[in-house]
């Protein structure tokens, strides 16, 4: 309750009736403390606008961003697609990436070891950059059994998540192929 | 879809599954428009449906291919439209044999390889002998078994096979019993409503409703549009379903359309651009091919692989795309004396698919692996063979935004609990690196009609989140200078790309500069360092670069056009200023096709694009799919090729004869024409042929990889019931997006499974009690949900019961909220020819009342089953049936291609007409 005195008109009947909403649903029961109350959206710095990451629908979303954290994704009203619309999946985006159960530190299993480690991300792509250059190096095939040219290895092999977008995915197969490694697949054939 | 007249939705749940998209759909149907839903499950898409028909799973074509008979018999196909721009009309060669004639193959087929020679498929050619000859040397013979081998169905994702040349013998009476039309009559006439009775389990009063349905709703003045999923794709012979569809559609004259088509509806929010710019093995940005070890050994030879210099359309200029592609990727090291540095390409030589790479970690060959948004220990097929995969690897690095089932599967995966694994025991090294998510980083994503819409960032990745883009951006720059000074001709692939990206204030490539490369630019002349306005613009000799021909044009004028974000309400109903379509922002793929041969609208309510006699070009509410001045009357002279080649009424533009295939010379590895086969396990005999399953799927015969016994074989009956995965809203694919957030967890928070009241009474399963689900490969628990949405279905003298199993769930992971069995566990690796997807919507299992053992006792459970079945690694696995007549089908005398000038012949490289796109990847899209 806040501490503005009450009067006679606050009666709800009173209130009803002034307010307009005779079957008191609405303005006359709102609290103080809701009526403060301001939808985040409106309150944000800023707004991004993007695409819902789970189908391929292609749902318009409105990301809004307060003190540089997302505070709500709402669909996209503009989008021709949607018009505005998320299913559950969408609707839940904001828990997605504010998520407390994602991970945001590098985690290292060593070989036979029982818990994860941390590592720092330089650290961690250096190792992974020496596991690359080594695997590729012990199974590199110039040419096959019958002297056609080969020029790859069958050592290293990836499997792509369809969330990857397009400039990714075309950075992905570049260098893998420029490295030689061709099992690089991706949810599409799935 | 909301301009339909009639829908269908078959092998999809569309209203649960892509929810907003079915808005469309009830628009339609707000309209006026029939809606009918073909599928195993009563579902929440049956529910708004009017018209739900159940079916037996794996028994699709059947109905689909008795729908085309009954077009055809009753005569109600488009006759204008099939005739002009269908290849209805073209003579078949006469070696030629339908799989009626043997017993379920058709002509050319090898059981040793389980391939077919398609020497025999081909038509009777009206060129001269010059031209046989040069095909041979070409890429015509190439046979069968290396074009499954490299996934070549992947290739039509853009357009069809090559030909030689488009001179065709044609019968426009389409009379003559070599004609594709009598060929297909031919072929279906079995087709009845009777067989869809005792194979699908549709009555006939059903299938009349169906087939009433489609045929009042398509012609001139109405359209009918067809929608599926992975209910279609998810077979082993999935490619087949989709093109049984095209054969319907075309018929029905509903193709380029508007409120027609084949709408796949594609489940991740960029996996169609994952096709278009790939990260798949046998494929490079656009739908060019990998090169193949000894067949593409020049770039001469590659080229000459992928289109013909003398057939139709815009395939003809397939070596200034891949130019493009080499220039983009090598920039100066890539010169015409060195063909482009075509010779740094790595080679593929077999299918390499993810299922093989699987495989190739249990052997031993696959040392290293990247995990990239994908949880295949609960998404992909077989999870324990997934598992024991990467229990073998030396390296595995995991990005992703939980710690899912994949990352953890050493310390708590279903084989731990089982004993079969200790976490001491496993050596692979794991790598954990937590990506930015989607709200976090720009880019585009292309959503399931080809389009290409942009997402700003909103704020920067948290923690060390890192976005993939800039990952394998520092990744590059790191392998690149520990090998900088490396004299090694094998790194110089790697030293030479282009990997200057523009980068911002923290050091981070910008996925503009990506997508600019993509575009592609030209690299002399007074507009050097533009960008390209559209493909045609690419040429051959250096002058331009682009990483992917078909989106060429998402930066035309120097503007993100995936980026323009047009209201809808201030735009018309093709919406073309939101995002980018490829090709060249069309929404209608060959949309000349609705305009009848004159260039009228076939009617004014269904008018899209139409020729203006005025202004002497196409116009019309979309961009016209059509070279813009070429009249409706156009006939090239003969021998004319490319889009020149193009006549006014050959509207399948990216096709070699400009016309849609309602029977496919080539293309296809496993038939010219759809026909049935039970998936690789079926409790039904299949009622055509004593062939019982698709000869020319791929199939894995290892101990790890066990099938069990279709009908009328020893031991079927251990595994007696049918199951079929499926989603829910509620959840995303193998959790990885959903399992993870209370919203979602809570509405949707156990496995269980779907059966009938009847089953339930006949195993004793209780609504909300515990069921076991054995299959070859596990044992799984789940609740038990007895529900009518299930319906037994009389099958001929047999029941079939059909069990449902939504695959969100898995054992382990860290943080789940939700855990549970896996239901992809119980399914094996059988794969569809074409283009290697598994088969993953039918196949057979056991269930009994209760949870399922622990510990080393459910393994026992899961043995006990096969030996009582009597499973050998042959089980299922044998290509031709062994009770089959003839065995193999006689291939023609001379199959080594007719540079021998024996006179007309047929060989496959000079075939005359074009395809329609055979991939399930492949679809007719509208806004």
């Amino acid at each position: 309750m806040s501490g503005t005195r009450r009067t006679f008109l606050d009666w709800p009947v009173l209130r009803q009736v002034r307010s307009g909403d005779l079957l008191g649903r609405g303005a006359a029961v709102t609290s103080a403390r809701t009526r403060a109350r301001q939808p985040r959206t409106t309150t944000a710095d800023r707004v991004a606008r993007s695409v819902c990451p789970y189908c391929a629908v292609g749902c318009g979303q409105k990301i809004f961003v307060k003190d540089e954290k997302i505070v709500q994704i709402e669909g996209d009203p503009d989008s021709p697609i949607s018009r505005g619309r998320l299913c559950p999946k969408g609707s839940a985006s904001t828990q997605l990436v504010t998520s407390p159960t994602r991970v945001t530190k590098v985690m290292y299993r060593a070989p036979h070891a029982t818990e994860w480690t941390h590592l720092d991300l330089e650290t961690a792509t250096d190792m992974i950059a020496d596991r690359i250059l080594e695997t590729r190096r012990r199974t590199w095939q110039d040419t096959d059994a019958r002297g056609l040219r080969l020029n790859r290895t069958m050592g290293i092999a990836a499997l792509g998540g369809a969330a990857l977008d397009n400039e990714e995915n075309y950075l992905i197969k570049k260098l893998f192929t420029g490295l030689g490694a061709v099992q690089i697949e991706n949810q599409a054939r799935i | 879809m909301a301009n339909a007249d009639c829908v269908v939705i078959q092998g999809s749940n569309m209203a649960e599954c892509h929810p907003v998209a079915y808005q469309w759909v009830t628009e339609a149907k707000a309209r006026g428009a029939k809606i009918i839903h073909i599928d195993p499950r009563f579902t929440r898409t049956s529910a708004v449906a009017d018209k739900h028909v159940p079916i037996r799973v794996g028994s699709d074509i059947v109905l689909l291919g008795a729908l085309i008979r009954h077009v055809l018999e009753t005569g109600s196909y488009f006759e204008e439209y099939v005739r002009a721009y269908t290849n209805a009309a073209t003579l078949v060669d006469e070696s030629f044999q339908d799989t009626e004639e043997l017993d379920g193959i058709f002509s050319g087929y090898d059981p040793e390889t389980g391939t077919y020679d398609m020497t025999s498929w081909g038509y009777d050619s009206a060129a001269g002998d010059d031209h046989v000859e040069q095909s041979s040397e070409r890429e015509g013979d190439e046979h069968g078994s290396s074009r499954k081998e490299r996934s070549a169905g992947d290739e039509h994702g853009s357009g069809g096979p090559s030909l030689e040349h488009a001179e065709v013998e044609r019968d426009d009476t389409m009379q003559h019993p070599r004609c594709v039309l009598q060929v297909l009559r031919r072929h279906y006439a079995r087709y009845t409503p009777e067989l869809v009775e005792r194979t699908c389990g549709i009555s006939a009063d059903d299938f009349a409703y169906l087939a009433n349905a489609l045929t009042e709703n398509s012609g001139r003045e109405r359209t009918s549009c067809f929608a599926y999923a992975v209910g279609w794709t998810q077979h082993s012979l999935g490619a087949q379903y989709i093109r049984t569809a095209a054969i319907l559609q075309l018929l029905l004259g509903n193709i380029g359309r508007p409120g027609g088509g084949i709408m796949a509806l594609r489940g991740h929010a960029s996996i169609q651009g994952s096709t278009d710019i790939p990260t798949l093995f046998n494929l490079l940005p656009g739908y060019l091919p990998m090169p193949w070890a000894g067949r593409h050994d020049d770039f001469d030879d590659y080229i000459a692989s992928i289109a013909s210099p003398r057939q139709k359309g815009y395939w003809v200029n397939a070596d200034a795309y891949a130019v493009n592609l080499l220039k983009a990727w090598w920039g100066d090291a890539a010169t015409e004396d060195n063909d482009w540095a075509f010779a740094y390409l790595p080679r593929i030589d077999g299918n390499h698919n993810t299922y093989a790479t699987t495989m190739g970690m249990i052997d031993g060959t696959v040392e290293g692996y990247f995990l990239l948004g994908q949880n295949p220990a609960v998404g992909a097929s077989h999870g324990r063979l997934q598992r024991a995969g990467m229990s073998n690897l030396k390296w595995l690095v995991v990005r992703d935004l939980n710690l899912i089932e994949s990352a953890t599967f050493w310390k708590d995966g279903p084989e731990i609990a089982t004993g079969e694994m200790k976490t001491e025991d496993i050596g692979t090294e794991v790598f954990f690196l937590p990506p930015a998510s989607h709200a976090e980083k720009s880019g585009t994503f292309t959503q399931t009609q080809r389009l290409l819409q942009w997402r700003e960032a909103a704020v920067a990745p948290p923690g060390e989140c890192q976005s993939d883009l800039d990952f394998f951006y520092k990744l590059g720059l790191r392998l690149r200078e520990r090998l900088a000074q490396s004299t090694d001709p094998r790194d110089r692939p790697l030293l030479d790309l282009t990997w200057d990206y523009a980068v911002d204030e923290h050091g981070e490539i910008e996925a503009d500069a990506v997508l600019q490369e993509i575009n592609g630019r030209f690299l002399t002349g007074e507009k050097a360092g533009q960008m390209l306005p559209m493909y045609s613009s690419m040429k051959a000799d250096g002058s331009t670069s682009g990483g992917c021909w078909i989106y060429c044009g998402v930066y035309a004028d120097g503007v993100n056009q995936a980026n323009r974000r047009k209201p809808d309400a201030e735009q018309n109903w093709v919406s073309a200023e939101w995002g980018w379509a490829w090709p060249d922002n069309r929404r209608i793929l060959y949309n000349r096709a609705s305009a009848d041969l004159d260039g009228k609208p076939w009617s004014e309510r269904k008018a899209y694009v139409w020729w203006d006699e005025e202004a002497g070009r196409w116009t019309g509410h979309d961009r016209p799919d059509f070279p813009l001045t070429t009249p409706p009357s156009y006939r090239p002279p003969k021998g004319t090729a490319g889009i020149e080649g193009l006549a006014g009424d050959d509207p399948f533009v990216m096709q070699a004869d400009g016309k849609g295939w309602l029977y496919a010379p080539k293309g296809l590895l496993d038939g010219p024409m759809p026909t049935h086969y039970e998936p690789q396990e079926s409790p039904v005999a299949n009622p055509l042929y004593h062939q019982q399953r698709n000869p020319a799927r791929f199939v894995y015969p290892r101990p790890d990889n066990p099938s069990a016994p279709s009908a009328g074989d020893p031991g079927s009956s251990v595994y007696p019931y049918v199951f079929t995965t499926y989603r829910l809203t509620e959840h995303h694919t193998a959790g990885g997006m959903s399992r993870w957030l209370p919203y979602l967890a809570e509405l949707q928070p156990a496995f269980f499974c779907e059966v009938s009241p009847e089953l339930a009474a006949e195993r004793g399963l209780e609504n909300g009690g515990w069921a076991t689900i054995v299959s070859p490969r596990s044992a799984i628990e789940a609740r038990v949900l007895v529900t009518e949405r299930m319906r037994p279905l009389r099958i001929g003298e047999q029941t079939v019961h059909q069990i449902g199993l939504p695959y969100h769930w898995g054992q382990g992971g860290t943080g789940a909220v939700v855990t549970g069995d896996g239901a992809n566990d119980l399914l094996g690796v059988t794969l569809d020819p074409n283009v290697a997807i598994q088969e993953s919507k039918a196949s057979t299992c056991d269930i009994r009342a209760g949870r399922r053992p622990t510990g080393p006792a459910l393994r026992a459970l899961v043995e006990d089953y096969l030996t009582r079945a009597g499973v050998t690694t042959t089980t299922g696995n044998v290509r031709r049936h062994v009770d089959a007549v003839p065995q193999a089908s006689p291939t023609p005398e001379d199959d080594s291609g007719d540079s021998d000038g024996d006179g007309g012949r047929y060989d496959e490289g000079d075939a005359a007409a074009g395809s329609y796109p055979a991939d399930p990847r492949e679809d007719e899209d509208e806004a």
